[in-house]
Order: C-alpha cells, then structure tokens, then sequence
C-alpha cells in the first residue's frame, strides 16, 4: 500500500475545500438554512406535526441526506473530473498507485467532507429545531456509509464524464429528485395509496428512512431494508469502480 | 549490464485503429541522454507515455531496470520521472503544494530540504508561495520539471521541455540536465530544437510514423552521415562547369562566382588537394575559402525525407 500517495491525494483534496470554503461549507449552509426558514417555519406553521414529531424536526434527517447526497456526488465527481479537464491525470496515471489507493485518496477525501459538511448542518439545525437523536450510532453508521457510497457514486460521474454537461447531469437529473421525492419534506403515509407504491421505488426513500428512524425511531419502511439496501449501494458502487479500473475505462488511453 | 530500459515489438494501436507506435524495438542505457527527434505526430509523446503508463501498451514488452512495466508497475513507475510536454498544472495550488505533491504521489516520505534543493535550483524558491496561476508560461515549465524531479527519479523523460520557452529557461535547463547527468539519471529527451540534442545527448533517435527509422551514437551518426563542403570565391565568373572537374561533386552558385565541392566525411579519398591541383592546372583561381560541416538537422530532414519515400 501506497500510504504516502493517499495521503498526498486526501491532503491536496481536502486543501481544495479549505480554499473554497464559502463554496464548499458556507454554502450548503446557508442553502439548509433557507430550507428550515421556508419549509420549516413557513410550511411547518400549517403542518403541527407528523408522526408525532413537529415538521421542523421531522425534515431535518431528510435535510442533511439532501445535503449529503448532493455534496458527495459533487466533490467526488469534481475530484476526478478536474485532473482530467485540466490534464494532470497525467501524473496520477505516471504514479506508483493502484486504483484503489486512488479511489482511497479521491473517495475519502469527498467522504470526510460530506461527513463533516453534515455534521456542520446538524448543528446549524440545533439552531431552528430542537433536535433529539434516539440512535447516535446508527445515525452515524448511515451518515458515514451514505457519504462513502454517493462519494463512489460521484467519482464514477467522475470518471464517466467527458464534459462539464454529463458532470451535472446525473446530480441535477437524477439524484435531487430522487431526493426531494424521497421523502425528505413528508411521510410516505402523506401520499395517496398508488403513490405510495410508487414511492417505494424510489431508493433514496429508504436511506432517508433508516436515517430518520436514527433520530425519532419513526420510519417508512422497516429499517433493516434500510440497512440492506445502503449495503447494496455500497456494492454496487464498489463493484463499478472495481470494473472501470479493470478495463481503464476513460482513464488510460 | 541490465538497460534502465528495454522495449521490445512494442506495437501501439488507438481505439480510433490509427497505428502510432510499429514493433518499436530500443534499448537506453543507464546513465545515458538519449534525444528522440521526429515530426509533429510521430510518435514519440505515444513512446513515452507507454514507457511510463498513462497509455496501454497494444503489444509488446517494455522492461525498466530489467521489471515489466506491468507486472511491477509500482517499482517501475517509482524510477520514473515525467515532464510533459503540455503545460498541465493545478492552477489554484502553490508551487510549494503541488511539488510536495508529487513527491508524495510518488510514494516518497516528505523532504523538504530537498524541495526547497529543487525550486533553488530552477529559480522557483521566491515563487513557493505563489499560485501557479500566476506564473509565466516559462515558470510553470519550470513547476513541471520541479514536480517531475521532487520524487529523485532515476529515469527523467523531458517532452519538448524547452518547447516555447525563454533562452534563460533553456540554459537553466541544460545546466539541470548536465547536473542529473553527473548523478547518474538517465534522461529520454524529445526536443525539435536540434541544435539543443546535439549540444547535450549521447545517442539520438529518430521516429517517423511510429517507427523507430535510426538509433545511433550522436557521433557516430555525425561522422557516418555529416558531409563537409568546401566553398570556394573566385576571382572571375564562371559560366559552367569544366568538363575537367565534372568527377567532382561541384555546385556552381548562380552568379557564377562560387563553386562548392561537397565531400562525404567516410570516404577514403576526400578529393580536396586534387581539386585544389586541377583548379590550378586549369587556371581558376580563387579569393576566399571556406568550409561547412552538415549539421544534425541536415542529417534528420534528409533521413525523414529517405524514410517517406
């Protein structure tokens, strides 16, 4: 193991985002925070509460994998992306490092600051609700595994994309709505019986799901579906990587 | 002695089925510069990044220090030092940063005393802190070779690394290279200034369409394919030629007032004092002389040219 070089890749990555840091951290901020004035205040003050919780607390799990989601596609897609755009690939492709020392180095990186970045809007909740969190460690144990598996899931956007475009186009396309139809503002049991059929299609719903049940132990599915289909993400996603750096897809000419 | 590289019937095939690299076969030896001359789109930027694994190789082998490149790609790649030939930089980081970088990408404990030995030595040390950004187009030249040298290669490729720069970069460049020479490195160069590979490599060879046309000792090569020209001034104007000297390779300028004899440099008689006697014996004389040894890029156009026919 290349320990010097992932530890050259995490550094240079993680400086990215301490040089950006109104881009990175003081945005996403701001943008939860307008989400708990619009939704919370303005929406919350007609709906008292669901499933006995007050909606300001019940959006805030459904807040942080919005901001979860979106911020470990978009750092760990960017990660990648840049080298290629600019041409510094070159190097990374020159090195003494295995692919997975570089997916370690790229993937940690976008992971610890989406990890980070939620834990950040986690407080910045504490201000507008009150917060209690019924299950700290699997609270955790689906922050960290949804920041690693929507990491791998960018750092394949990452690689895949040969243009600015295709970068935001899953994000944009896919992703947020998946987010916003995955019952980050609402129960399911809120929806209309063939909508709720439908909106169990949705996977994002059940990551949002075990997440909420971390909090107030309410849920919309059983949270070890949760929990096994967070684990089949992360298997998908791992093994993509694996087959993109078996074929040196994009990468290697 | 074990080559530091050894490529053999290395073939290299794009996706697009266009052929840029054909059965290429070389050995470079440790400790020595070799310049790799050719036309635009010849192959050679294909050659080094094969050799150093940021293009997959179609067939063939290539060997450093006697490990494939494949096989054992971390130990192979650790002797590997690259300047590309694109200035491709992190704009936003610090020279200091990305060097640092480099060294760490490359599997190297930090040294900084040995970075800071690097930027001093290509004039970068009061540009540490700067973003590369703002750098000239000279200076971050420079931040690649600085990035390329941070990890102590024992083998350095320079792609045109003094494409487009100032003569002060070039000299600086030299006088690194001349320095990685003493220490030992062996340095693949490939350059279009040709005055710049005879000034400072040991062999040269020539690609043209993927394929290695010529390897030779820089020497050698001179001496072989160099021919040497004797130019005479007359005293008075000639209209032609005399039938009496037409054994000789003779040229006569267009205002009839130069005559230039050009001699191949290997062959057993050079023809010079004869000509000099049958000039004499026929009256032509003469007011200045003056000699002209083909240079190395005499040498490539007309081997390019040999090598398209």
């Amino acid at each position: 193991m290349n320990f010097y070089a992932v530890k050259a890749i995490y550094k240079f990555e993680m400086a990215r985002t301490f040089r950006t840091l109104l881009q990175s951290v003081v945005s996403p901020i701001v943008s939860t925070s307008l989400y708990f004035i619009v939704f919370g205040s303005a929406i919350g003050s007609r709906i008292q509460e669901v499933d006995g919780i007050t909606y300001g607390s019940f959006i805030v799990p459904g807040l942080l994998m919005l901001s979860l989601l979106t911020q470990s596609v978009a750092n760990a897609s960017f990660g990648i992306y840049f080298p290629k755009f600019t041409g510094t690939i070159y190097e990374l492709l020159s090195a003494p490092v295995s692919m997975r020392e570089v997916v370690l180095g790229y993937v940690g990186a976008a992971a610890s600051k989406s990890l980070l970045l939620g834990l950040i809007i986690l407080a910045t909740a504490g201000f507008f609700v009150p917060l209690q969190i019924a299950h700290p460690f699997a609270m955790l144990f689906f922050l960290i595994l949804t920041c690693i598996t929507f990491s791998l899931l960018g750092f394949i956007i990452g690689i895949w994309a040969d243009n600015f475009e295709k970068l935001q186009l899953i994000p944009l396309l896919v992703i947020t709505p998946l987010v916003f139809l995955g019952g980050s503002f609402y129960s399911v049991d809120m929806l209309p019986g063939f909508w709720q059929k439908v909106a169990l299609l949705n996977p994002v719903l059940y990551l949002i799901s075990g997440f909420r049940w971390s909090f107030y132990e309410i849920s919309d599915v059983n949270v070890g579906i949760s929990v096994a289909m967070i684990l089949l993400f992360l298997s998908m996603a791992i093994f993509t990587v694996w087959r993109i750096f078996k074929t040196g897809y994009q990468l290697r000419k | 002695m074990t080559p530091a590289i050894c490529i053999k019937n290395l073939n290299k095939v794009y996706d697009s089925g266009f052929q840029a690299l054909r059965n290429i076969n070389l050995d470079i030896k440790s400790g020595e510069i070799i310049a790799l001359l050719g036309p635009n789109g010849a192959g050679k930027t294909t050659l080094i990044s094969t050799i150093c694994g940021i293009a997959m190789p179609t067939s063939g082998q290539i060997l450093v220090d006697g490990l494939d490149i494949q096989k054992d790609y971390r130990l192979t790649r650790a002797k590997i030092g690259l300047v590309p030939q694109e200035l491709t930089t992190d704009a936003f980081e610090t020279v200091w940063n990305t060097v640092s970088f480099s060294r760490g990408l490359f599997g190297k404990a930090p040294k900084p005393a040995l970075i800071e030995q690097v930027l001093k030595d290509l004039s970068l040390w009061d540009k540490k802190d700067n973003m590369i950004m703002t750098l000239s187009g000279g200076m971050k030249r420079r931040v690649l070779i600085a990035k390329a040298l941070s990890h102590e290669p024992e083998i350095l490729f320079l792609d045109e690394p003094t494409a487009g720069v100032d003569v002060e970069l070039r000299k600086d460049m030299w006088a690194v290279i001349n320095t990685l020479r003493e220490a030992g490195v062996t340095i693949i160069l490939t350059t279009h200034y040709i005055e710049e590979a005879e000034g400072i490599a040991d062999r040269i060879g020539i690609i043209n369409k993927g394929e290695i046309i010529l390897i030779e000792d820089k020497d050698t090569l001179m001496r072989k394919l160099g021919k040497k020209s004797v130019i005479l001034q007359l005293r008075e104007k000639l209209s032609t030629i005399p039938h009496s000297l037409t054994a000789y390779d003779l040229h006569l300028s267009d205002d009839g007032y130069e005559l230039t004899y050009t001699f191949d440099t290997q062959g057993e008689r050079l023809g010079v004092t004869a000509l000099m006697d049958e000039l004499k014996s026929i009256n032509i004389s003469f007011k200045d002389i003056d000699t002209k040894k083909s240079s190395l890029e005499e040498i490539f156009v007309q081997l390019v040219e040999e090598s398209q026919q």
